[in-house]
Formats: structure tokens, C-alpha cells, sequence
């Protein structure tokens, strides 16, 4: 803590507490109630081993006998087994527990790789213009023509032909963050380009260019810091489109594999025992995953709004 | 004008161009033609000979022409799993996947139009509230999910409607279509509302703010002053000029559409050309996912060349001479 002068000096914490981002965070209800769930959601999947009940991983204590029991409160259900089990016996709160531990792993590395694809190519591209702008522009805009999700759908695709099943099973969740990161760049790199043309104009770049300092630098010490405010919106965004595209990869068989199940994977089993009645394997997966999703997209709606007062209370 | 028809023709060239040599290279990395074609018993040598005989040995070059003269002939290789042209076999596919996407266009345009202006006219109204509230929950709802939930309350739980397939389907002129009969119309219903149900957000939030902005536009307001009745303004006026964006954007959405098709169809067992698709993976069915690819790729790039050169032909502000 900073001796109080008459000159007093903000920590860093009290600047954080004093800005307009928690200004707004505060005065939004959605807001908290989405980021409460979200931390729940996300302090529940990466405790997963601690709380859940049952290590859905570890084969001796599944029994197969257990398999496809309903929730407790219903006829036939085990108490021990809260929201019932799957096809292998597993109880389904903890193989949830571990799949949304899996899913947001997945969501957060993909965007990661996003990132950096979409920095360094969003700020050539806007920097230096002419025409590597243009190759790398009409690359990504080839790319987003094709829709993201077909182009995961193609590239898993030829992953997992070229490598085999049973390799791409086993490195599944690497395989995921490439290909998600790899169809889902441009969107960044578009955003992060935008910015960097409307900084690029301000003087302070070009106060920097006559001092002759290096473009790296300038890239990514000056213009970069600038461009956050969109690239914190925009990852918001892409965290919940990583996560709706490995639910759906995972769905059509493409990603992670059975005895690993993330939430897309945990429906798809459950898809294959809905004609059975046992309802309970997919819609309690698909209701945590939506759940997830719209509180992300919430809260990237409303960070959206706070960084950008021209439509505040528009 | 005549300089953008160029320019964007040539880039949906070069386009297909990358696109095929992708297509070739999955063709020529994965799996082993000699393989499928002999089986086990054939001495090395034997293998060799024919190796050279089918020109598998040939540079890389020379197989890549070899390849894109016979695509530009239509013909895509045959497949390992139906021993029939696998163009053949897309395009017999091609029907049920083509009425699956009809059939969920028409639900996007008589869905999220009368939705979007009813929640752009009545911007405080309780049921635009609710609209906008259904279309935020639902981009966050995988399509796949929609289409189980639709599946159990209408199918198994109420049985209402049928839950997988195609039903009966009848010909007309060669095409195979289930718009005509009373089952394969039932069979319709569930994919296409899942298919629809991706794009309806989307396409509701974007006629309500095209139709907000009409709305607030000097035009309207001029209308207005002139004491014309509100429908005619907000039918005749300004509806009109919210359609220009909504057709663009369902132009480029097309493609989606077909991306969405592989998770519609799964679940439904839809017999299209998603379904077939990942079937294909799963046999490792190589002839048959590069025909895929460059079939998905081709309709890409046409819907986006058509809707760039309609926009451009259409609204002549698009700076088409420039760098566009």
C-alpha cells in the first residue's frame, strides 16, 4: 500500500476498482449473474477431480451393472448416482464435471492459438498495409467465406484420415486446439486489423516512427496495448464459438473420444440411448453447455456495450 | 463495373484452384489406391509394375494435371465403398440435401421477417422483449441439441412426427422429392425447423435493425409527414429497403447452411450429402471426401461470387473499382 500523501497515488488495484469497466460491471445485473455462473461453471470443471463424486477415468470403479440408471429422484434411481448414469455406468454429474473441465480446456487453448494467429497477421496486415494487407485480408476473407464450421469439419476430417483413428484419439484434445485455432483465426485477425488502422493515424505512432524506433516495437508495444478493448470482446465471443465447435466436432465423432467424453461427446452418447427413454444422458450435458454459452455470449454482449459509450444506453 | 466482374471472377479461380490442390493432396496422402484395387496377395514386384502402369509413381506435377483435367470433366475418381463414380454418388445424395435446405429457407423468411419488423415497429413492446430474448438463448443452442429435443418431444414422446429418414418419396422428372407426399413431408418438418433454427437469430436481428434504421430515415419520416398510413410506410417503404441486406447475407448464408447440413443430417439420418460425407471419413473413403471437398468448395465460391456481383450490380455506392 502506497503511504498517503497529498499526492496519492493509485495502486493498481485501485485503479482497477475505480474504473469504468466495474463501474458498469456493477450497475448490470445480467452482467453479475452471467459472470457468477461462469465463475461457478469454471471453479466446478477445474475442481473436478476434488468434487466430483465418481472419477468417471478410472475403469475399476465403474460397473456396468450401474449403467443407465435414471436421476435419484426418479423410479429406479440410485442416490448415488444424483443426475444417473450413462451406457458404460458412469455416473453423470462427474463425467460432466470432467467434460466441461475438457470443453473450457479446449475453448481457452483454441482461442489462444487464435490469438496469436490472429495478432500477428491482424497487426502486419493493419502496420504495414499495401500488399501484404491485401494477400493476408483476402486470405482470411476467402477463409470466413467458407463458414468456420465447415472448415474444422474439412480439416478434422483429413486429421483424422491422415493420422489414423486411433493417434488422433489418443492426442485428441491437441488436435481440437489446432483445428478450431486454425478455422477460427480471421475473425480475430479482421477485428484486431480495423483497430490498428484507426491507431496507426494517432500521433503518438508517429511520434514514435521519428524517434526511429523499430516496427516490432511500435507493433507490438505501442499500437497493441491500444487494441485490447476489442480483443477482450472479441475473445469473449470466440471462447463460446470454441466450445459450441468442439461440442459439435466431438458430436459427429471428430473429436475427443469415448472414454474421454467432453460435453459434445457425453450427447452424442446419450443420443445413441435416447430411443431407449433415457433421456437424462443428453439433456443434462446439453443443458450445462448451453448454459455456458449464453452466459459467455452475455457477457461479451455487455462488454461490448461498456467499451463502446456511443451505444451505452443507446 | 466490367473491371469488378473480372477481378471477382478471376479470384473465385484462383479460389477453386487452392481448393483443388488440397482436395489433391488428400487424395494423394491418404490411403493406398494399389490397396483397394488388389487386396494383400500381390507380390512386390506385381505392385511395383502396376504402380508404374497407373502412374502412382509419376512426379507430383504430372498427377496433379492428370487430376485436374479429369475434375474439369467431372470426373472426381470412384468410390472405394460404392464402386460408382463419386460425383455420381454426391449428386444422387444431392436432392434430399437440397429439400432439406429449401425447406428450412422457407421457415427462415417466413419466420424472422414478420418477427424482425413486428420487434423493429414495436421496439418496448413485451413480445419483442421475448423475441429478443428467444433469439439470444438461441445462438448459445447447438444445432445438433435442437434437433435431439425436437426429435424426443415430437417424435418419441409424442410421436407426432417420424424421427429419422426420409419417408416416401415420389419422382418428378428425375428429381426424388418428399415435398409431395403427405410422409415424406412429415419427414421434413423436424430437420428443417433444426436447420432453420440456426439461422433464425441471426436473421431476426439483422431485419430488425435494417428495419429499425429504415425506421429512423429521412424517407420515412418524410412518408410520415405526407400522411401516408403507417402500414404503407412500414410495408411499402421501408421493408423494401431492409430486403437488400437480408437477401446478401441469406446469399452468403447458403454456404453455412450446407456446413450445418453434416450435423442436421447426422442426427436425422438424413440420406444427403452431409451424412454420406461423414460416412465417408469414417470408411476412409478417399475419392469420395475429395469430391466433397471441392463440391463444398464450388458452391462456396459460387454463392459468394453471385452475391458480391448482385450486391455490386445493385447498389452501385459498393466501390467496386477500387481495391474491393
Amino acid at each position: 500500500m502506497n503511504t498517503v500523501t497529498s499526492s496519492h497515488v493509485p495502486t493498481r488495484w485501485e485503479r482497477f476498482k475505480n474504473s469504468d469497466l466495474i463501474y458498469y460491471f456493477l450497475r448490470d445485473k445480467v452482467a453479475m449473474f452471467s459472470f457468477a455462473i461462469f465463475l461457478t461453471f469454471l471453479i466446478g470443471a477445474f475442481a473436478a477431480p476434488l468434487i466430483a463424486p465418481t472419477d468417471p477415468y478410472d475403469i475399476t470403479s465403474i460397473d456396468i451393472m450401474d449403467s443407465e440408471l435414471p436421476p435419484s429422484w426418479l423410479e429406479d434411481g440410485d442416490e448415488r448416482f444424483l443426475l444417473g448414469t450413462d451406457d458404460q455406468g458412469r455416473d453423470i454429474l462427474s463425467t460432466m464435471l470432467y467434460g466441461s473441465r475438457l470443453s473450457l480446456t479446449i475453448g481457452f487453448l483454441a482461442v489462444g492459438v487464435q490469438l496469436i494467429l490472429g495478432i500477428v497477421i491482424g497487426l502486419s496486415a493493419g502496420y504495414f498495409g499495401g500488399r501484404i494487407d491485401s494477400f493476408l485480408m483476402r486470405f482470411a476473407d476467402v477463409q470466413l467465406s467458407f463458414s468456420t464450421m465447415m472448415v474444422a469439419i474439412i480439416v478434422s476430417a483429413i486429421f483424422k484420415a491422415s493420422f489414423g483413428s486411433e493417434f488422433f484419439s489418443q492426442y485428441a484434445v491437441v488436435m481440437l486446439v489446432v483445428i478450431i485455432g486454425v478455422a477460427e483465426w480471421p475473425q480475430y485477425a479482421r477485428t484486431i486489423r480495423a483497430s490498428v488502422l484507426a491507431e496507426k493515424q494517432k500521433e503518438y505512432v508517429e511520434a514514435a516512427q521519428v524517434m526511429g524506433l523499430k516496427s516490432m516495437r511500435i507493433m507490438f508495444r505501442h499500437i497493441l496495448p491500444n487494441c485490447l478493448s476489442p480483443i477482450l470482446v472479441i475473445s469473449t465471443v470466440q471462447i463460446a464459438n470454441a466450445i459450441m465447435s468442439e461440442a459439435a466436432l466431438s458430436f459427429l465423432g471428430l473429436g475427443l473420444p469415448v472414454d474421454q467424453p467432453s460435453l459434445g461427446a457425453l450427447i452424442s452418447t446419450g443420443f445413441k440411448y435416447i430411443f431407449s427413454g433415457a433421456w437424462w444422458i443428453t439433456a443434462f450435458p446439453g443443458v450445462l453447455l448451453v448454459t455456458l454459452v449464453l452466459v459467455i455470449n452475455l457477457l461479451g454482449d455487455w462488454l461490448r456495450d461498456a467499451f463502446n459509450p456511443k451505444i451505452y444506453k443507446g | 463495373m466490367f473491371t469488378f466482374l473480372i477481378k471477382r471472377l478471376f479470384q473465385a479461380l484462383v479460389v477453386m484452384f487452392v481448393i483443388s490442390l488440397v482436395a489433391f493432396s488428400i487424395q494423394d496422402n491418404l490411403g493406398d489406391p494399389l490397396r483397394e484395387l488388389v487386396g494383400q496377395s500381390v507380390s512386390e514386384d506385381e505392385r511395383q509394375a502396376l504402380r508404374d502402369e497407373l502412374g502412382l509413381n509419376d512426379p507430383y506435377m504430372t498427377k496433379y494435371s492428370r487430376f485436374l483435367v479429369n475434375a474439369l470433366q467431372g470426373d472426381l475418381g470412384t468410390s472405394y465403398f460404392f464402386k460408382r463414380p463419386a460425383a455420381e454418388v454426391i449428386f444422387d445424395k444431392l436432392q434430399a440435401t437440397l429439400e432439406l435446405v429449401f425447406g428450412a429457407a422457407v421457415i427462415i423468411v417466413f419466420v424472422s421477417i414478420p418477427l424482425g419488423v413486428y420487434s423493429a415497429i414495436h421496439p418496448k413492446s413485451a413480445i419483442t422483449k421475448l423475441i429478443m430474448a428467444v433469439s439470444s438463448i438461441g445462438i448459445s443452442v447447438p444445432v445438433f441439441l435442437t434437433a435431439i429435443m425436437l426429435m424426443y418431444i415430437f417424435s418419441i414422446e409424442l410421436n407426432w412426427l417420424p424421427s429419422y429418414g426420409r419417408g416416401e418419396t415420389v419422382n418428378v422428372m428425375g428429381w426424388e422429392t418428399g415435398f409431395l407426399t403427405m410422409d415424406g413431408f412429415l419427414h421434413l418438418i423436424l430437420p428443417s425447423i433444426s436447420l432453420a433454427s440456426i439461422m433464425l437469430p441471426l436473421f431476426i436481428r439483422l431485419v430488425r435493425s435494417e428495419m429499425l434504421e429504415a425506421l429512423s430515415s429521412e424517407y420515412v419520416k418524410f412518408a410520415k409527414a405526407k400522411g401516408l398510413s403507417l402500414n404503407k410506410i412500414y410495408y411499402v417503404h421501408a421493408l423494401k429497403n431492409t430486403m437488400l441486406p437480408v437477401i446478401t447475407v441469406g446469399g452468403v448464408q447458403i454456404g453455412t447452411m450446407i456446413a450445418y447440413t453434416i450435423l442436421t443430417e447426422t442426427v436425422f439420418q438424413w440420406p444427403g450429402t452431409g451424412f454420406l460425407f461423414l460416412e465417408a471419413i469414417n470408411r476412409v473413403d478417399t475419392p469420395l471426401i475429395t469430391a466433397y471437398v471441392i463440391f463444398v468448395g464450388l458452391i462456396f465460391v459460387v454463392t459468394n461470387t453471385i452475391v458480391d456481383l448482385l450486391y455490386g450490380f445493385v447498389n452501385p455506392t459498393v466501390n467496386i473499382t477500387g481495391k474491393g
